[in-house]
């Protein structure tokens, strides 16, 4: 992973109210925001070496800096996200837009198919995982597992308070699965069993999913995850991988972080 | 029986995913059925499998909420057409293509919605009507110029019969032939079912007429009695024969003879042979059997008593009767209107010792009505079975040894 899409944080705020963690009345700290996103931007480009690609934010789009949800980009072909809620909708045409200007063949799903990107829609080189049933349908992923020849494990997001697959769900470089079991039922949490060993799963602690440590961002054996993690960050350590923990608490106030807040481009 | 099903697809990585075990599990743990139909599992990780699910369910709102359910997981209704129809061109002519009936229970859609149809019997076409609310079954001969008729497939199903809740002999639905399986069990559970249906047919309740459909070898077996027994103790609602069986039971009341042999001593009597036609000759001259019975010239049997404890009788006619006796229907195609009317509200039907009848009354009847053939050729109730009659189970006997053994079970003391 070498190029991340991210998206400055300058209309970031809380507008509306579309998942558990977004409460109007928990107003966002606008500069310490933009000092928390300025300090993961550091860390992907001055410790990690990452490429970054700046969208141009839109004023009334608070969300757009949550690139994750742009889509999801394989080689040369990015599909762009269908929101399920109104008020994210209106950022698909600016992803697709800075797809296109950006030389990606854009692959559309239909209107109704609800699908919101790499949020939704992450995995091994020959699995992939899609969360469904809080924000994407799961009849989506017949349609990218046929575009793209893989394999996609539907997983049904059981707790709201997960309601993007990279909330509690990620794959690491070294084959490692970072997880919080509860957020899937007995048969997403029997797939996942069936994929990935044991001795490669990582379940993560409470405590830690809901501070999102599993919304983490692995380059390399380098894992970028919000800070406030400990165990976590011990577990990742244990398997051999260089934890980078950032605050990032105000966007946990919009329901995101790390994994949220970037878009891997190839 | 539940009729409310609805066809739902689902595809995608949903074996490995567990997603098509969690989507039949809804439908389970919500007290709905399926049948899996169409399975397709991907021979490689990267294909995906598909399956097609019917969804069954004891009400449309439980199968709402069950579609509703399994709904977010993918399983979503079928893409669904509206039956096409056609109009007869000519009384009597179905238009081409049209959608022959198989006598299990059969749903057409009209303007989206799934309708039952009625008084289903196979081998007719379906008739719909003016207002495209309804449709029923319809015989090619009764089909009027210009009468909307279902053409095609499309939009028309056909639910599976499914094993009914009751574990006695229809449950299992076999309807294999052969002399050599012990028949006990098999009455004990018909004479369970008649005398449950009794209870029902005098609370006044659907479907719990039993209708018996027999041959003269039911009077030269020496079964009349029994029968006879059944009909008067209330066991018997309908019964359906021909010239013969009516003819002999009478010859037996006014000669002792069936057949001109004496049925006391199986004996030819002299001039026996002749009996049954001084019957039909001495019936025909009183007008009818109802009025040779309440007039006391028949005193009993079967016909009396069908007279008695006002069962109805239909008698169809051959190209063989003597006679016929009066009430005998000689146009085969109004003798199988009277048996088609008379079918509604049969909870079981007894075909014993009649290969004609039998077959004709099979013909006639839908799936969900449990059937017993009875009959010493073991060809009956195979040929039965061979022309679409599956559900109906064979009993290879003589018919007397049946209705003695079964009246036997439900009380008559030997």
């Amino acid at each position: 992973m070498t190029r991340l899409l991210v998206c400055p944080p300058d209309y970031f705020g809380i507008e509306y109210e579309i998942n558990p963690w977004m409460r109007l009345s928990n107003r966002v700290d606008h500069e310490r925001a933009v000092q928390q996103w300025h300090g993961l931007i550091r860390v992907f480009e001055q410790d990690l070496g990452v490429t970054l690609e700046r969208m141009t934010p839109v004023a009334g789009l608070p969300d757009l800096v949550f690139t994750a949800n742009a889509g999801v980009v394989v080689d040369c072909t990015a599909v762009v996200s269908r929101f399920r809620y109104p008020e994210r909708q209106r950022e698909e045409a600016y992803f697709e837009n800075w797809f296109r200007g950006h030389g990606y063949a854009v692959v559309t799903l239909e209107k109704a198919l609800f699908f919101e990107g790499a949020g939704d829609l992450l995995g091994f080189p020959d699995c992939w995982f899609g969360g469904y049933r809080q924000r994407s349908d799961i009849r989506a992923f017949p349609h990218l597992s046929e575009r793209f020849h893989r394999e996609i494990i539907p997983l049904e997001l059981v707790d709201s308070r997960f309601y993007h697959l990279d909330t509690c769900l990620c794959p690491l470089s070294g084959g490692d699965l970072l997880y919080f079991p509860p957020a899937f039922d007995f048969y997403g949490q029997s797939a996942i069993a069936q994929r990935v060993p044991k001795d490669r799963q990582i379940p993560v602690p409470e405590d830690d999913a809901l501070r999102f440590a599993c919304n983490a961002v692995c380059v390399g054996k380098h894992v970028v995850l919000p800070s406030g993690c400990p165990t976590t960050e011990h577990l990742l350590q244990a398997r051999g991988y260089r934890t980078h923990s950032v605050p990032l608490d105000e966007f946990m106030k919009s329901g995101g972080s790390a994994k949220c807040l970037t878009l891997a481009l190839d | 029986m539940s009729l409310h099903q609805e066809t739902v697809l689902i595809s995608g990585h949903i074996i490995d995913s567990l997603i098509l075990a969690k989507v039949l599990d809804i439908i389970l743990m919500m007290g709905g059925a399926f049948d899996l139909e169409d399975v397709h599992i991907g021979t490689t990780r990267e294909e995906p499998s598909r399956a097609r699910i019917v969804i069954r369910a004891s009400s449309t709102t439980l199968l709402d909420d069950i579609l509703k359910a399994i709904q977010p997981h993918g399983a979503c209704a079928e893409r669904e057409a509206d039956c096409r129809t056609a109009e007869a061109p000519a009384d009597g002519i179905f238009p081409d293509d049209f959608y022959a009936t198989t006598h299990l229970p059969t749903q057409i859609r009209l303007h989206g919605q799934w309708i039952d149809v009625d008084r289903i019997e196979m081998d007719l076409g379906i008739l719909v009507d003016k207002r495209g609310t309804a449709a029923r079954a319809l015989p090619m001969g009764d089909v009027r110029q210009g009468g909307r008729i279902v053409v095609g497939r499309d939009g028309v199903r056909v639910t599976p019969l499914q094993r009914p809740r009751e574990r006695d002999v229809f449950g299992f639905m076999e309807s294999q032939v052969s002399s050599e399986r012990p028949h006990h069990h098999i009455i004990t559970d018909v004479a369970a079912r008649i005398r449950q249906l009794r209870e029902g047919h005098r609370q006044g309740q659907a479907d719990s007429r039993v209708l018996l459909a027999g041959g003269p070898a039911i009077i030269h077996a020496g079964g009349r009695d029994a029968l006879t027994w059944l009909i008067e103790q209330g066991f018997v609602h309908l019964l359906f024969c021909g010239n013969a069986l009516a003819a002999h039971d009478m010859e037996a009341d006014l000669y002792g003879t069936s057949l001109g042999y004496g049925l006391a001593a199986g004996r030819a009597v002299p001039h026996g042979h002749e009996h049954h036609l001084r019957t039909i000759n001495k019936i025909r001259a009183i007008g009818s059997i109802e009025a040779a019975v309440t007039s006391g010239v028949v005193k009993q049997g079967i016909m009396a008593a069908c007279v008695r404890h006002n069962v109805p009788v239909v008698m169809a006619g051959t190209i063989r009767d003597d006679g016929p006796l009066p009430g005998v229907i000689t146009d085969s195609v109004l003798a199988q209107n009277a048996m088609r009317a008379a079918i509604p509200g049969v909870g079981l039907a007894l075909l014993v010792a009649s290969t004609l009848h039998a077959v004709a009354t099979g013909n006639l009847l839908p799936a969900t009505v449990p059937t017993v053939c009875v009959d010493v050729n073991p060809s009956v109730p195979t040929k039965l079975s061979d022309r679409g009659s599956f559900q109906a189970v064979g009993l290879v006997m003589d018919a007397a040894s049946f209705l003695s053994e079964l009246a036997r079970l439900l009380g008559r003391s030997a």
